[in-house]
């Protein structure tokens, strides 16, 4: 098939983006949108341009790496699938395809396709961990957990921190990512002792970083690549007041 | 010359002993060492964070933009660990003995014990941290069997266990740099190695945003930098997996071993275009369920479902009754290629076979198939465009994992001293054949509970000159690195980064992949100085140096995969036998299966650079088994 690609061009950090557009004939249906954009690279690369530089590695839904918007959609217009295992047999002949990279206040672009999630792993740093030193673990059958527990945290913990949600919520929150974190932690008994602390920093660094606040608009689970919940989010405002409460008294 | 290390003393009691004889730091003292970890996957991670907690100055490297996308976190189907709750009848011994005989008897039994006595320490910790392992109703922890065990002793956490596991590290290293215990570089790519009065002391790396060549300097250096897998160009590894940092400490004096030994995966979803990028895994665990089948007739052309029963060839199943389709990696992965050698492959290039799950659905219902294995062939369809449920899944094997690596002692130090060598990235436990599950249990037992340890005994035993990013030696690395990069934009040939990549791939693929023999294996040998010849001569890269550009990042790559196909040929040749993952065509019964030969290759094969334009030379370990008796692997 034969597409027309309009695709986010900045050169760094300081420079100023514009769209450009590309004629990309010969997509085969069985390619993934990534593989469609290596034929347009190669092809660029051999006119003495510079190709399109785009985050990926995995290739496989998993690393959260790849962070593209694809018309308008954090990932593109499959439900549950990141853009690295999107394929183009979901796109026709004729097609217009526009493409950018996830955008937030707390996600400066870094070049063409490519910005900076760190602000991501700073919130990790600030509490989203249990504090055990290697070694100072119990037999790991000491403490049950119960099936549906153990399920939901799961669930919580698929999150591959893409940062689809953040790029898809108008006010740029991410409240999302910090929620599976928080409600993976408190859902196990291993998460319990840090329980208040945790939810604390970690929310006091998501604001640091300038991410905004949740409005439930529920965007960031409609683009979730994994499908976490907005649940999560309900129980960690839950958590955090209980945590804030208590810190007052 | 070689000297592993190994303690004395019976195998149970080997690594509690060696722990009593290496040197400790002390505590105060270990904040005056620093420790460069290159790499953040399990192996790296774990390792960082472990050191960071005893008190080391520990400075971590990836060129991810965060620690959590190294490569680990695609591994799906679970970990192993001789826990046996299942009381199914494991034990430490039994895993031991399961990991070096699917080895093909090709790894230290010292190592190969301590791997399965230190597997019950890691579920213990990735608990602690919170990993969400499956439970059973009663609240504790489930297991299953994978890839043939036939005991039950892999934890998983739904078809995402490296992540979890990777997640649990990467929660203990962000803790650690938290506290500024850690200094985590991220979006960093190590070129070299820094090499001092014989001790490794440094790394050179290029930043991928700016471009900048940087030097830092070090007490040790941690290369935890995953497989090379990639050589091959089509894998199921992170694209950006590649064999720089432990090539180029190669070139620096560390011996490489077992650089062809590399794991053919059987269960890949098969290639279907000359743009195809990358070869996705599908689990293992579906051979539990699925039978695996090819049409009788050389080019059957009907679809699947019109092929009569009689007409099928369930061909493991008829080779190797007792194992079935639930036969070792190796074999499986030696027996698709058979079928499609000889015109029965399927799917449009007919380098494919059927994993067909029609009886199972039958049996179980379609729920429980769901159930058991509903994100992958969701997975499956979104990528192959049909219903597994109702057409057959269309597989073939695909690189997946490189048992070779950088030599390692006991202490996983190299031959350079100083610098140590974790998880995929060391030769160490896997022998010739890597069992599944096990990589993910290796990588963790190196980083969490084996190099804590050892690195301490370097230190006390050595003494270490002040010296800092303005070394002389530095400087030597970093103009070297600079000059390289120059050259390579000055060329302006006609050629990608890709293509020359590709076209190594394919030579590597057609001659050094699940069939090898001597004539192909020479005419590789000719074949690889050529292409590389002609990267030197007619690549272009376009962008500038001192900028994000990822067609010089991946030429780098490239290029060193270019001289480094040539020690995996020369091993492929040398070793005149074939055992697990290396079959050479000459060395086989007449019934197809592998002849190995432990009278001469009872060893690990270590290479040694010798200069560009050298042969590089060959040592050898001696493996010497003292606690099993080698048995020939039969699966019939
Ligand atoms: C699809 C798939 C599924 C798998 N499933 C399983 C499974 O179910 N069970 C199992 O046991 N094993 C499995 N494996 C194997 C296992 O995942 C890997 O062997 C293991 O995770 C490797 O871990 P590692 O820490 O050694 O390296 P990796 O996870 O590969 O990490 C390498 C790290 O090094 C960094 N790095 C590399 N080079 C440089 C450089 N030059 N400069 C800076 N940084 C660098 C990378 O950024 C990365 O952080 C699977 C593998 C694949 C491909
Ligand atoms: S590249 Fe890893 S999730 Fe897309």
């Amino acid at each position: 098939m034969k597409l027309t690609l309009y695709i986010w061009r900045q050169k760094n950090a300081k420079s100023k983006g514009f769209m450009e557009k590309h004629q990309l004939d010969g997509v085969s249906e069985d390619m993934s949108f990534l593989e469609m954009l290596d034929v347009l690279n190669e092809q660029l690369i051999h006119e003495g341009k510079e190709p399109v530089a785009f985050d990926h590695d995995c290739r496989e839904g998993i690393c959260g790496t790849c962070s593209l918007t694809i018309n308008g959609t954090p990932h593109g217009p499959e439900a549950a699938t990141t853009c690295c295992q999107l394929h183009m047999r979901k796109f026709k002949d004729g097609d217009s395809i526009y493409i950018e990279p996830f955008r937030a206040k707390a996600f400066p672009v870094i070049k063409d396709l490519i910005s900076d999630r760190s602000a991501l792993d700073r919130i990790i740093q600030a509490g989203g961990f249990i504090s055990v030193n290697t070694n100072q673990a119990q037999d790991a059958n000491a403490l049950p957990v119960s099936k549906e527990k153990a399920d939901l945290a799961m669930d919580a913990a698929a999150c591959i921190g893409c940062g689809a949600c953040i790029a898809a919520c108008p006010n740029a929150s991410s409240m999302l990512f910090v929620a599976a974190k928080v409600s993976q932690f408190a859902l196990l008994p291993q998460g319990q002792p840090e329980r208040k602390r945790r939810v604390l920093s970690m929310v006091e660094q998501m604001h640091q970083e300038g991410f905004g606040a949740c409005t439930n608009i529920y965007e960031c689970e409609a683009v979730c690549p994994k499908q976490v919940s907005v649940r999560f989010i309900a129980q960690m405002n839950r958590e955090y007041m209980g945590a804030y409460m208590k810190n007052e008294e | 010359m070689l000297d592993a290390k190994i303690p004395s003393g019976p195998i149970q009691d080997k690594w509690d002993k060696h722990r009593f004889e290496l040197k400790l730091v002390n505590a105060a003292n270990k904040r005056k060492y620093k420790v460069l970890v290159v790499g953040t996957g399990l192996a790296g991670a774990s390792a960082a964070a472990s050191l960071a907690e005893l008190g080391y100055v520990v400075e971590a490297f990836t060129y991810n933009d965060s620690p959590r996308r190294a490569h680990s976190i695609s591994a799906q189907g679970g970990i192993n660990a001789a826990k046996n709750y299942t009381n199914d009848g494991d034990s430490i011994w039994r895993l031991f003995y399961d990991t070096l005989k699917g080895g093909d008897f090709r790894a230290r039994e010292a190592n190969v014990y301590r791997l399965a006595q230190l597997s019950n320490n890691i579920i213990d910790q990735c608990v602690a941290q919170g990993v969400p392992f499956a439970r059973e109703y009663g609240g504790l922890l489930a297991n299953r069997s994978f890839g043939g065990a036939q005991v039950s002793r892999t934890f998983y956490a739904r078809g995402q266990t490296g992540q979890q596991l990777l997640l649990g590290a990467y929660s203990a290293l962000s803790r650690a740099v938290g506290k500024k215990q850690v200094k985590m570089h991220t979006r960093k790519e190590m070129l070299d190695l820094v090499v001092i009065d014989g001790k490794a002391r440094g790394i050179v790396t290029r930043d991928l945003v700016s471009g900048k060549i940087e030097s830092h300097w070090g007490d040790a250096v941690i290369l935890a930098t995953g497989g090379y897998g990639n050589i091959f160009f089509l894998s199921t590894n992170a694209l950006a997996c590649n064999v720089t940092s432990i090539y180029r400490a190669y070139k620096k004096g560390a011996y490489f071993a077992n650089p062809c030994f590399t794991q053919i995966h059987p269960t890949c979803i098969p290639v279907s275009g000359d743009h195809q990028s990358k070869l996705t895994l599908m689990s293992e665990s579906l051979r539990n369920d699925g039978r695996i089948w090819v049409p009788k007739n050389k080019g059957d052309k009907r679809p699947p479902n019109e092929i009569p029963e009689e007409e099928r060839d369930y061909y493991l199943e008829r080779k190797y009754p007792s194992y079935g389709n639930l036969s070792p990696r190796d074999i499986s992965s030696r027996s698709a290629k058979e079928v499609c050698d000889d015109g029965r492959g399927v799917s449009s290039t007919g380098y494919g076979v059927y994993l067909d799950f029609e009886d199972a659905i039958k049996r179980l219902g379609q729920k429980e198939i769901e159930a058991r294995y509903g994100n992958l062939f969701e997975m499956y369809e979104r990528i192959i465009g049909e219903d597994p449920y109702t057409t057959p899944m269309m597989i073939y094997p695909a690189s997946h994992y490189t048992m070779g690596g950088l030599w390692v002692d006991y202490n996983l130090m190299s031959t350079i001293p100083g610098l140590h060598v974790l998880g995929e990235a060391n030769f160490s436990d896997h022998g010739a054949n890597r069992l599944g599950a096990s990589a993910l249990m290796q990588g963790l037992a190196d980083g969490y509970f084996v190099i804590p340890y050892t690195i301490g005994d370097y230190f006390a035993r050595n003494s270490f000159d002040k010296i800092d990013e303005e070394h002389e030696e530095f400087k030597k690395v970093e103009k070297a690195e600079t000059e390289k990069i120059n050259k390579m934009l000055s060329i302006k040939g006609k050629k990608t980064p890709t293509e020359f990549h590709r076209e190594l791939g394919k030579v590597m693929w057609e001659n050094c992949g699940m069939g090898r023999n001597e004539s192909g294996l020479k005419k590789a040998l000719e074949l690889v100085p050529q292409i590389r010849e002609e990267f030197w001569q007619n690549l272009t890269i376009t962008g500038e140096a001192d900028d994000l550009n990822i067609v010089l990042e991946k030429a780098l790559r490239v290029a060193d995969f270019l001289e480094f196909a040539e020690i995996m040929l020369w091993d492929a040749l040398e070793r005149k036998e074939s055992c697990g993952g290396h079959f050479r065509e000459e060395y086989q019964y007449p019934d197809g299966e592998a002849k190995r030969d432990d009278e001469n290759f009872a060893h690990v094969a270590v290479w040694e650079y010798t200069g560009q334009e050298n042969k590089p030379k060959r040592h050898i370990e001696s493996l010497v088994f003292e606690n099993v008796e080698l048995a020939v692997r039969s699966y019939k």
